[in-house]
């Protein structure tokens, strides 16, 4: 088993005309994922490097399926685009676009509490792989390797790093789920650690965070109240523990603001919870060998 | 993106948000004839920078003449202000803002954001007006009252007089609070606001709420759909090689130290910091080139970093997913030939095709030292920059 993905999933990419979408479209259909085509308002009916394209995302589902949805249109209509799909039904909705204005992510939320079939990935994110099954966005899949370690992070790049760490000491995973970091997201640490507690290939999580927000200490309490049941290891790292005050990091989300969100309060109340944290971002693979007592 | 007192109020004010009378001056002279302007006894001279705690740092003053008003603009115009918020290097004033004066009763506190956790907007609301909102949290818990928005609905009038009662505002005046929090709101929302700060909301003897203060951020992913609030961006309070970042699209924060990182992603940009720290260095910035960087923005990135004169040493950390390592290597190698690097760099690649771009770095002819990990990379960085 894997998370979110599987053989069954249909893929539809919203913006697949666009460079980023056909670009990420095809790595996606060349590593085996079921690309059934794109949306492109306007250019229904017509090809785009074989892939069929549709004017709408309720089409394109009816037409071929689609469970899944992968969205790179720009930040001015990628709200749209969101909520287009959980209209449409699409279970799973992965929005990799960066920049969308948080009054726009507010629409979303409140439009996604009366859509529950749907659940949302980023944005703001680098999607998701399931190595060996399929992907849907920019994690590049020559890095990944089929194995039994869960990812979940609010980073693209210290997801990529924490994958190669584990190929280093010889451990594959089951699924990388990034996350995103913005201040607001549809899935969270605690919706991505509800899915590997209950998925029997994943024996272990690497969970990502980074400064900003509350998300890592709710995530630390929820993994003292139920996730510790599992047995699972979590081995956990905080990026910005240097990050001054008051500045926003790169990520829309990470940002200290009023004393709060800062690296120690996260790396606390995680290591409280039983979490193998690790200070230096380098750790991470050995810490994992280390906690599964490999 | 931050803006000044006086940009703020005008903004609330269009709102319909009431603000004391007053006017922004960029010269002595000018804020005497604001103060005449104003009349009434009293007129208030408060310095404009992009951080709180001016008070306390000398930048707001009462005066009580024109004369006096014009004196203290001249005291405040030019000069360096320190508050617990500049940093020890303080920020320059440039203008001021001349207010007229009123009687006070009462200081309360008032503040719009999103909360993270129940990803909505919430209202803070105090009756502990006028101190630092942190410090009444800390001492009197009690004291600050919340509201969460509902997404689907926004505010509602009966919210606005649950924390008018709350603050124990007298009916009247709640009747005006639910008015003045609903012209708030509509401000948060259609100016695509990140914060809203009244500190102090003030309650005068006349029974009138006003905006003594007004601390506004807009997010900066909305700036594209609202030109006008573009205008307000003060690049004097902005260091200049962030804004000369800013114009190539780089997320460059410049900080303290002497090692200069150059990082893809957001997160790997804090680790390779944290990492710099933990190996015993300091790191000079950080600076996220992005997912899709190309070789001229590498140039770009390299030419600000090197403009920092406390550079002694760069740390190159690309992960390769999408930004390939034989990109990365042409524009670090085009980069060090035409800008003469004088410093040592140390070069940490990994993903997609890291052979060909090590290839490269070594055929340079050029001088990189190179590492396979990340922590060995940090080490060899914090020795060069120590000189050794």
């Amino acid at each position: 088993m894997s998370v979110l993905l599987n053989k069954n999933t249909r893929l539809l990419v919203q913006g697949l005309t666009g460079r980023e979408g056909t670009f990420h479209g095809k790595q996606a259909a060349a590593y085996g994922t079921n690309v059934i085509g794109g949306t492109s308002p306007g250019k229904g009916g017509s090809t785009h490097e074989g892939f069929p394209i549709f004017n709408t995302v309720a089409e394109a589902r009816e037409k071929t399926g689609a469970n899944a949805s992968v969205i790179f249109v720009p930040p001015p209509f990628a709200a749209d685009a969101i909520m287009e799909a959980a209209d449409a039904g699409i279970a799973l909705v992965v929005c990799i676009t960066e920049g969308i204005p948080v009054v726009d992510m507010l629409k979303v939320m409140a439009f996604l509490d009366s859509h529950r079939g749907t659940r949302l990935i980023g944005p703001n994110c680098p999607g998701i792989i399931s190595p060996g099954k399929g992907k849907a966005g920019i994690i590049p899949h020559n890095i990944v390797r089929e194995g039994r370690i869960g990812i979940v992070s609010k980073s693209g790049t210290l997801t990529y790093e924490a994958i190669h760490q584990l190929s280093k000491v010889g451990m594959g995973q089951t699924t990388c789920i990034g996350i995103g970091g913005d201040p607001l997201i549809g899935t969270s640490h605690i919706d991505a650690l509800k899915l590997f507690a209950t998925d029997s290939d994943t024996d272990a999580v690497i969970m990502i965070g980074e400064i900003g927000g509350t998300a890592e200490q709710e995530a630390a309490d929820y993994i003292t109240a139920e996730f510790s049941k599992t047995k699972k290891p979590v081995v956990g790292f905080i990026a910005g523990q240097t990050a001054p005050p008051g500045r926003r990091m790169g990520h829309a989300g990470a940002i200290i603001a009023g004393g709060q969100g800062t690296a120690a309060e996260k790396m606390d109340a995680l290591t409280k919870a039983g979490v193998h944290v690790v200070k230096s971002p380098a750790d991470m693979g050995t810490k994992m060998r280390d906690a599964l007592g490999r | 993106m931050k803006i000044h007192e006086y940009q703020a109020k005008s903004v609330l004010a269009r709102f319909g948000v009431p603000v004391p009378r007053g006017e922004v001056a960029s010269s002595a002279v000018e804020a005497g004839e604001i103060a005449r302007r104003l009349g009434g006894d009293v007129s208030v001279v408060k310095a404009q920078i992009h951080a709180g705690g001016r008070g306390k740092g000398g930048g707001v003053k009462l005066a009580r003449s024109t004369g006096e008003a014009e004196q203290l603009a001249k005291n405040m115009i030019g000069m360096t202000l320190v508050t617990h918020q500049t940093g020890p290097e303080g920020r320059k004033v440039g203008r001021v803002l001349v207010e007229e004066g009123l009687q006070i009763d009462r200081e309360l506190y008032l503040s719009i954001l999103i909360d993270r956790a129940a990803a909505a907007p919430v209202i803070i609301a105090s009756a502990a007006g006028g101190m630092d909102i942190e410090e009444v949290a800390a001492t009197q818990p009690d004291k600050i009252l919340r509201e969460h928005v509902d997404r689907a609905t926004g505010i509602v009038p009966f919210q606005a007089r649950k924390l008018a009662f709350g603050m124990g505002l007298p009916g009247p005046v709640a009747n005006k609070f639910v008015k003045l929090l609903d012209s708030i709101y509509k401000a948060f929302i259609e100016t695509d606001a990140s914060m809203i700060e009244i500190n102090p909301l003030i309650l005068t003897k006349g029974g009138d709420l006003l905006a003594l203060d007004a601390k506004v951020t807009f997010d900066d992913n909305a700036l594209y759909r609202h030109p006008d609030l573009r205008d307000f961006r003060d690049l004097m309070e902005e260091d200049p090689l962030e804004v000369e970042a800013s114009k190539f699209s780089l997320n460059y924060i410049r900080l303290d130290g002497n090692i200069g990182c150059m990082v893809n992603g957001a997160g790997l940009a804090m680790a390779t910091m944290d990492i710099i720290k933990l190996s015993g260095g300091e790191p000079a910035n950080f600076l996220d080139v992005g997912g899709g960087a190309n070789a001229e923005q590498i140039k770009n990135a390299f030419r600000i970093l090197m403009m920092d004169t406390n550079v002694k040493a760069v740390l190159i950390n690309i992960f390769g997913g999408i930004l390939r390592c034989d990109i990365l290597a042409a524009g670090v190698i085009a980069a060090v030939t035409d800008l003469g690097v004088p410093v040592p760099i140390v070069v940490r690649m990994e993903g997609t095709n890291v052979e060909e771009g090590k290839r490269m770095l070594k055929d340079s002819g050029l001088k990189f030292a190179t590492a396979d990990s990340m922590g060995e990379a940090a080490e060899r960085v914090v020795s060069l920059a120590k000189g050794a």
